[in-house]
């Protein structure tokens, strides 16, 4: 395959980024998306370029860490994949692709397609997590008697990785569908609930914090989520919220 | 940051006064369709709606209020999700993955409003005008009369068809998406949706109708 590639270049975060273009040869529909993004940089190296640099870590899906924005939609047109799980197969011979990073107020491009995802982190760091003693007595939580359906839809929740295609895709840049699923992922499970009034009102304030936008419904974050993190979600979170609040 | 600050919080808040707003809408709609099957009875009710002191002093005030509060908050919260990204997206499929009414609702709520500009014109600034400021003597049989007279423009009863047709994409992401944001994402989800299809092509429909109706038997 041959392709047109138009890339966000930007050579650190203070300086101001244009679109390259750039052709590309001898591209197999069986690379994946990244793999293509090795060749051009091996091409655009021999010419003297600077490599086009973008997160990758685990190239299988798990770790969240590629994160572009191609041909218009977070991890490009396929859906329930990442980047790295993306087949140029999905392409035609010839064709141009647009190549951005996730753009966002809360995520500051740091060079060309990588951003700082940090304040994901800070907003997991305000809550997203239980409080347990270390005291070496410390009870197995497999001996909780837990019911098989929050099981599950906790486990749904915490398949989140935490890739931010949520609110690269989201036209308001909010962060409500990852938010929500680390909030969901204790909220359904009796170790998460002692602290959960805490956790909620700590993650939304840092949720807002960040900078991230207001979430208006529109489901896209769903639908390009690489997890099928469900809507649901956030509707649990603004229970969640509406009775924490209630609480004080 | 205050709850009513924080980002659900204002969502709430929007849902809530837009679920008030469909809950007028439904009553609107009820007394204007009277209209075409009895002048009497909508004579009737319009009076009642007009001069009872629980209407006119606390509900209409309230109304006034709620709907004032959902514009604002609506361009408040367009300002800041715009501000939530400051450089722009070269490329973006928004079709990819949301309704066009889910992404455009800014835009129906600007029709919508500029609309309502017209409707208080045409109906409450003279009703306001005829009842407080002139101080007329009361009139039970005036009202038929002056709504019908109000569709005599072929030109105003375009404009009310094409804001009819905007509320109807409004309320096709609003009315359900209010749920969501309050908290209700449950088994009654699918048929909240069908409801929500349901209402918005009925309700919308039904004032387009009685519109053209009052048109068309005018002359």
């Amino acid at each position: 395959m041959n392709l047109t590639l138009k890339v966000w270049r930007q050579a650190n975060a203070d300086a101001k980024g244009k679109m390259e273009t750039y052709k590309i040869g001898e591209v197999s529909p069986d690379m994946s998306f990244l793999e293509m993004m090795d060749v051009l940089n091996e091409q655009l190296m021999v010419k003297g370029i600077d490599p086009i640099a973008f997160d990758h870590d685990c190239r299988e899906g798990i770790c969240g860490m590629c994160s572009m924005f191609i041909n218009g939609e977070a991890h490009g047109p396929d859906r329930l994949v990442t980047t790295c799980q993306l087949h140029m197969r999905k392409f035609k011979n010839g064709d141009t692709i647009t190549i951005e990073p996730f753009r966002a107020k809360a995520f500051p491009v740091i060079k060309d397609l990588t951003v700082d995802r940090s304040s994901f982190d800070r907003v997991q760091q305000a809550g997203g997590f239980v409080s347990v003693n270390t005291s070496g007595n410390t009870q197995d939580a497999n001996a909780i008697p837990i019911d098989k359906h929050d099981a599950d839809k906790a486990f749904d929740a915490a398949t989140c990785i935490g890739c931010g295609a949520c609110v690269a895709t989201c036209k308001n840049a909010s962060a409500m569908l990852f938010v929500s699923a680390k909030v969901s992922q204790y909220a359904l499970l009796p170790q998460g609930k002692v602290e959960a009034t805490d956790r909620v009102m700590n993650m939304v304030k840092q949720m807002d914090e960040e900078g991230f936008g207001n979430c208006t419904n529109t489901g896209a974050c769903e639908v390009e989520c690489p997890k099928g993190i469900s809507l649901e979600n956030i509707a649990r979170m603004n229970r969640e919220y509406l009775f924490a609040s209630l609480k004080g | 940051m205050t709850v009513a600050a924080s980002s659900i919080g204002k969502k709430v808040a929007m849902a809530l006064s837009g679920l008030f707003l469909v809950l007028f809408l439904t009553q609107h709609f009820s007394i204007n369709l009277l209209s075409i099957f009895s002048e009497s009875s909508f004579n009737e009710v319009s009076h009642f709606m007009g001069n009872n002191p629980i209407v006119q002093f606390i509900l209409q005030p309230i109304l006034i209020l709620g709907v004032l509060f959902h514009f604002s908050m609506g361009f408040i919260l367009e300002l800041q999700n715009s501000g939530s990204r400051s450089v722009k997206y070269a490329s973006y499929k928004g079709s990819a993955n949301a309704s066009w009414m889910s992404r455009n609702m800014i835009y129906s709520g600007i029709v919508i409003l500029s609309f309502l500009g017209l409707h208080f014109y045409d109906f409450w600034v003279p009703e306001m005008n005829y009842k407080y400021i002139e101080v007329l003597p009361l009139n039970p049989d005036r009202y038929f009369e002056e709504l019908v007279h109000k569709f005599e423009s072929p030109v105003r009863v375009g404009i009310y068809v094409l804001s009819f047709v905007f509320l109807a994409l409004h309320l096709l992401h609003g009315f359900a998406s209010s749920f969501q944001s309050v908290g209700v994402n449950n088994k009654y989800s699918k048929t909240i949706k069908y409801f929500t299809v349901a209402f918005s092509v009925v309700i919308p429909s039904g004032f387009i109708f009685i519109a053209l109706f009052h048109h068309l038997n005018f002359f």
